[in-house]
């Protein structure tokens, strides 16, 4: 493995002219990118700039509609399950099992990704340490803060040692703590394992301290790519937030409420 | 082989995950038992004089397998809906990014969502049990419990079938009124088939369901519309047909 791991030089994500569009909607126009093993990757974006598609593509979640894309030597339309054994991901919203325990979670993604037992016990418990959840391994997933979920899904998109880790607007709601802790986490797991980091986020801050570089990208285009003192030059701002609103303006995007997040409202208010 | 044992394990824990969330809430197994039980005494003692002067026997007895077998229908319709709920909350979308195949999913969650239906129809067995329902031969209930797994997976997998297609629960009182009801009241669960007009009797035979019921019934209290080996056939066709449907329009979800 270690000796495999430097000898490919080719991409491991690699977009070319990616087009989405949902009806006379296009949700992304023309995306193109590289990313090289390891790099730690932020596509950064207003509300609606076509970031959580194009990551739905690069998962296999979502066709595209034009474009060719590779991820870890793989089309994710012709090799949907090399793709997704490729990656691990942390989708923008919860997606654990309210109603099973914590473990229970963990060890359901690791029978689902075919991962031994033999090797699954011994790195669940590593993996729930990490995340300091290990205590709370019996507790239903339902009982948990938002921050704790967000800790779990980390470990549970982990544990299959992905390459590719996709975490789409991973500190949303956290305290600076739990960010500052996961940060630390997925620094060292692209030192040790050389994992590539694919993020977003709306924080510029995350984006210009944590990202080795950074795309951003507004009405489905690309607008910038390089690392943020490159965008700062390149926009002549003092940081990557100006830069931001410098390269998309300073309107306020509207996103129209999916009936997901229409019915987890309603989900919430009967909770009460 | 291995990839064989992992599919294996793979279906077990899909299966194992619908128990755990079944046995997690009893509030939901003692709700959904009401209605049968409803129905059961409701109709049971309320009709069974007039059933009995119809020189029709004991209306508890027909009524019991009909019963059971809408215990089935719904929990199992329900269970195949139940993936708007994971598609609500996100939770089937880590199942849909992990390297499994669609039809790897549908089949063990089909085979959960069965075995709780099938759970819930013993429950109202023995609840008729307790109000005086009397099988004629206590070893029939064996292969009855056989064509109550057929009926269970038959309605699972149209649930899931039609749960592909819906992304929110708006379309539930639709599915209740067009589809679930429908299916349970032209079925012969509640009345004989012998003796109603010719074109409901055409009706409830264009219906799996009927089929599944006089099985079940002709088990355990005897005189079957039609052969055993019809019924089965037909639940085993039409079950595996909407396995296909549904496994095909699962794999058609994207998040």
């Amino acid at each position: 493995m270690n000796s495999l791991r430097y000898m490919s030089t080719q991409p491991i994500i690699s977009v070319k002219n990616l087009v989405k569009s949902f009806g006379s909607v296009t949700a992304v126009k023309n995306i193109s990118f590289e990313i090289e093993p390891g790099e730690i990757f932020a596509l950064l974006g207003p509300n609606g700039a076509g970031k959580s598609t194009t990551i739905k593509i690069l998962t296999t979640v979502l066709e595209p509609t034009a474009g060719e894309i590779r991820l870890n030597g793989f089309n994710p339309v012709e090799r949907p399950e090399a793709v997704r054994r490729s990656f691990g991901i942390v989708f923008q919203d919860p997606t654990l099992d309210n109603d099973l325990t914590a473990y229970e979670n963990m060890e359901y993604h690791a029978v689902l990704y075919a991962v031994p037992k033999s090797v699954y016990v011994s790195r669940i418990k590593e993996l729930m340490e990490l995340v300091e959840l290990w205590d709370r391994r019996t507790s239903f997933v339902r009982d948990f803060s938002g921050g704790m979920k967000r800790r779990l899904e980390i470990a549970r998109g982990l544990l299959h040692h992905p390459k590719v880790f996709f975490l789409d607007e991973p500190t949303v709601g956290l305290d600076p703590q739990t960010r500052n802790h996961i940060w630390n986490y997925i620094h060292e797991l692209n030192t040790r394992e050389h994992t590539t980091i694919f993020f977003t986020t709306h924080y510029m801050d995350e984006a210009e301290r944590q990202a080795s570089r950074v795309a951003i990208v507004d009405h489905g285009s690309i607008v910038a790519t390089g690392t943020a003192m490159e965008l700062k030059n390149q926009t002549r701002t003092a940081s990557l937030e100006d830069a931001f609103l410098a390269l998309t303006g300073t309107s306020i995007r509207s996103e129209d409420a999916s009936a997901t997040d229409a019915m987890r409202a309603h989900a919430r208010a009967w909770r009460r | 082989m291995n990839s064989y044992n992992a599919t294996i394990r793979i279906i077990y824990t899909l299966w194992l995950r619908q128990l755990k969330r079944y046995w997690r809430s009893p509030a939901r197994i003692v709700g959904s038992l009401g209605q049968p039980l409803l129905f059961l005494i409701a109709l049971g003692y309320g009709l069974g004089a007039v059933f009995q002067q119809a020189g029709q026997g004991n209306f508890i007895s027909f009524l019991a397998p009909g019963i059971m077998s809408m215990a089935i229908l719904f929990t199992s319709i329900f269970s195949g809906i139940e993936i708007i709920w994971d598609k609500q909350f996100g939770f089937l979308k880590e199942t849909l990014v992990a390297p499994v195949s669609r039809w790897t999913i549908m089949f063990g969650r089909t085979l959960g969502g069965a075995t709780v239906a099938l759970i819930q129809g013993i429950i109202v067995f023995l609840l008729a049990l307790a109000i005086g329902f009397r099988p004629i031969n206590p070893w029939m209930i064996v292969p009855a419990l056989f064509f109550m797994l057929l009926i269970a997976l038959l309605f699972t997998a149209l649930g899931t079938a039609i749960a592909s297609r819906l992304n929110d629960m708006q379309g539930f009182q639709l599915i209740m009124n067009f589809v679930v009801m429908p299916i349970f009241f032209l079925s012969g669960a509640i009345f004989p088939l012998d003796k109603v007009p010719v074109a409901l009797a055409d009706v409830v035979k264009l219906n799996p369901l009927s089929y599944g019921i006089d099985a079940v019934r002709g088990l355990l209290i005897g005189n079957p519309v039609f052969p055993l080996t019809v019924d089965a056939t037909v639940l085993i066709a039409v079950a595996a047909f909407l396995m296909a449907l549904g496994a095909w329009l699962f794999s058609g979800i994207q998040a």
